[in-house]
């Protein structure tokens, strides 16, 4: 796994489904459906854990290495 | 910009993507855990060949960037035969389904556990036929609903892991889509088994298989599958009453046999080394 | 001057001799009579030319190990009769579609059903063109002695190759299990076609269903390409399209590669077609009874020429249409309830008049039996 430090984390709202399994799955509660889609409420809450990463089915929201998304 | 993390930029072909499965579909969980396998083995994609039947789990390899092979119902282990016995260089995995795999299929599955070929055959349970929508599979349990069964399945449902293990396959492990860490180190580890390796992942249908059996949404059947299932491990010390009504999951077998392509290579080196 | 390689061989014995020389690698299959020794021998010969030989859990497995073969590279062959015939049909389609270059051989027996194993028919000619569902194109080639078995399984391979499609070797049980001197031919003398293979340059732009080349270039798995292959309905790179104008597209090549290409692929002899009165029209084991039946009429001054069919499919329509003009009536001779006869009436019945000897019930037909239709017509 990479360092927490890090990584970011990153939605794709394209490809989201709006199931909401990383909606009932996030241990600090910043995610929603907004419209169906996913959501991130408060980004800063985020713990970098990557449990929504793991069990999404549509690869809709990843934590991203910073090197790569400059 | 990037839309997907570097794991699903590097192993799938993103132009296919996003996948065709119903929002809460388990699969696409399953998919990324055998990317994120071959990618932790560090394999070389021009060498895996991942081959698929019919259903929806079977349309998994067109999404992935490998070589890959859509075949026909039930048929995928019997085509993934013939290119690891004429190329025994390639690493070969089958993506299945529950009914795919042990319905139609149930044939080639348990003789290619006979052979011991060096496959590896991934099976998506989520319990229900869903590309055509809804109707009874071996593993749906007795009592529940499909569309042919309105009244109840009267029907008995297969173990799978059992079923292999059984038939003579040298790895077999179950997991979850729940489970998805536990899940893709089975993975790994029976890509990493010189032999016919099963895992089963239980997966979740909640269009078809959850509605119709009041199964909740896709979050609740996923905590529904942390609620029905035990670890091996865990289960193991437990008293049999705490056991009852649970679904194992961990790994059943992992041993050495011998493999059947390097079996057949002893025979044909017996005369192409004598030139 | 080389000796000659002559020997004593079975048809079945002949058709993996042809196969080999073809370059047969690899040989999926299940045993069924008639046509077991060819995997018998497949098994035998296989290992010690490198090649793969394996005996798969049903006739079905044994169609899709086949195609898994092709796919890996190899040529590759699987042999069946009636009963393995229809189950192999499912994966034949597949292999259409796909364009998978293979050669199915079937050692026609008495059908339906579990019928007379050990007798002759050549009642899977129909199978041969229908027996899978939709539209597809067909080659399937018919030897009627031991060396044309040779012969024509070598061709089946180039043309399978060449076309990427399946092809089907139609012997019948007389065929295959008789015993006959054959000269198997140098090396040298003998035309091999291999698939054509995109090179390295083509790695990122590979279209493994290039609908501007008839035969697109057929990659192995594990060379670089990493396409995609679907029984689906598919584009250029393989993956599946529900679309009315690719579906359009597809068909018409995969069809044309055939269709476009009779005279290279229709094969057939003619024997005493100048001038009759009489024309036998007939393939396979029955041919050789048609044979010594009109060779009989030759000498007792009777005008009766014979047509042997080599290429079943596609169907030899532009010279049976020729023929059928120059002559009074056609005999269809074939040991099934009338298969091919349909097909040459369909052609031929505006111009003259078509008849049947058809023969169902597990004997061939013999010479005598030909002689006395002859009578009959005449």
């Amino acid at each position: 796994m990479s360092d927490k430090k890090n990584v970011s984390l990153k939605t794709n709202r394209a490809w989201c489904k709006g199931c909401g399994i990383c909606v009932a799955f996030c241990p600090v509660k910043i995610l929603e459906l907004k419209k169906d889609k996913i959501h991130v409420t408060d980004i800063e809450k985020c713990i970098k854990c990557g449990l929504c990463e793991l069990r999404c089915p549509d690869f809709a929201i990843y934590l991203e290495e910073e090197e790569n998304a400059q | 910009m990037a839309v997907a993390s570097k794991l699903i930029e590097n192993n799938f072909r993103m132009n296919r993507l996003p996948h065709i499965w119903c929002p809460g579909c388990g699969h696409g969980i399953i998919m990324r855990g055998i990317a994120e396998a071959i990618e932790n083995l560090g394999y070389d994609k021009q060498k895996v060949c991942i081959i698929s039947g019919i259903g929806c789990s079977s349309r998994a390899p067109g999404y992935m960037d490998f070589n890959t092979l859509h075949t026909t119902h039930g048929r995928a282990l019997a085509f993934a035969t013939g290119v690891k016995l004429a190329n025994p260089e390639l690493k070969v995995i089958v993506i299945s389904g529950d009914g795919d795999a042990t319905a139609i299929g149930g044939n080639h599955l348990i003789h290619a556990a006979r052979r011991n070929i060096d496959i590896t055959t991934i099976i998506f349970n989520n319990n229900i036929y869903g590309m055509t929508g809804g109707q009874y599979s071996p593993t749906t349990p007795h009592g529940e609903l499909g569309t042919t069964a309105p009244y109840g399945n009267v029907d008995n449902v297969f173990d799978i892991c059992r079923l292999a293990e059984g038939a003579g396959a040298t790895y077999v492990a179950r997991g979850t889509v729940y489970h998805a860490k536990q899940l893709e180190k089975n993975i790994e580890n029976a890509l990493e088994n010189k032999g016919f390796s099963v895992v089963e992942g239980i997966s979740i249908c909640p269009t078809y298989y959850g509605r119709k059996n009041r199964k909740g949404n896709a979050a609740e059947m996923m905590i529904n599958l942390k609620d029905t299932t035990l670890d091996k491990k865990v289960a193991a010390k437990l008293p049999p009453e705490k056991t009852e009504g649970k679904l194992i999951i961990g790994e059943f077998v992992n041993k050495i046999q011998p493999e059947f392509c390097e079996e057949y290579h002893k025979v044909v080196d017996k005369f192409t080394k004598e030139d | 001057m080389p000796s000659k390689n002559v020997k004593l061989m079975q048809g079945n014995e002949a058709c993996v001799e042809g196969a080999l020389a073809a370059g047969m690698k690899f040989f999926a299959g299940y045993p069924i009579t008639p046509s077991t020794e060819i995997a018998e021998i497949s098994a035998q010969r296989l290992p010690r030319v490198g090649g793969k030989f394996i005996q798969m859990e049903d006739e079905i497995a044994g169609m899709a190990a086949t195609i898994g073969g092709s796919l890996a590279g190899l040529k590759s062959m699987t042999a069946t009769s009636g009963p393995g015939f229809s189950l192999k049909q499912e994966n034949i389609g597949y292999a259409m579609l796909t364009e998978i270059p293979c050669v199915i051989v079937d050692v026609q027996r008495g059908g339906p059903s579990t019928g007379l194993p050990t007798a002759p028919s050549q009642s899977d000619v129909m199978q041969a063109k229908w027996g899978t569902h939709g539209d597809h194109p067909v080659i399937a080639l018919t030897p009627s002695s031991i060396r044309e078995t040779y012969d024509l399984t070598i061709q089946a391979f180039n043309f399978a190759e060449k076309y990427r499609t399946p092809v089907f070797l139609m012997l019948d049980e007389i065929i295959g299990h008789m015993r006959e001197k054959i000269e198997i031919p140098d090396p040298s003398e003998i035309e091999i076609f291999d698939r054509v293979t995109p090179d390295e340059s083509e790695k990122e732009s590979y279209k493994a269903y290039d609908n501007n080349l008839e035969v697109p270039k057929m990659a192995a798995f594990g060379e670089g390409f990493r396409f995609h292959v679907t029984g689906l309905m598919h584009d250029e790179f393989g993956f599946p399209k529900n679309d009315t104008t690719v579906t359009e597209v597809l068909m018409s090549r995969i069809m044309g590669k055939i269709e476009n290409n009779l005279d290279d692929i229709i094969l057939y002899d003619e024997y005493y077609t100048e001038d009759m009165d009489l024309l036998i029209l007939s393939y396979g084991g029955t041919v050789r009874s048609v044979l010594s039946a009109a060779r009989e009429a030759q000498r007792a001054g009777k005008k009766v020429g014979v047509f042997k069919v080599k290429t079943l499919w596609p169907f030899p329509e532009k010279r049976i249409t020729e023929l059928s003009k120059t002559v009074n009536k056609i005999l269809v001779a074939e040991m099934n309830l009338g298969q091919y006869f349909y097909e040459v009436d369909r052609v031929a019945g505006k111009n003259c008049e078509v008849s049947l000897l058809g023969k169902a019930n597990g004997e061939p037909i013999t010479p005598t039996e030909v002689r006395n239709k002859i009578e009959e017509v005449l």
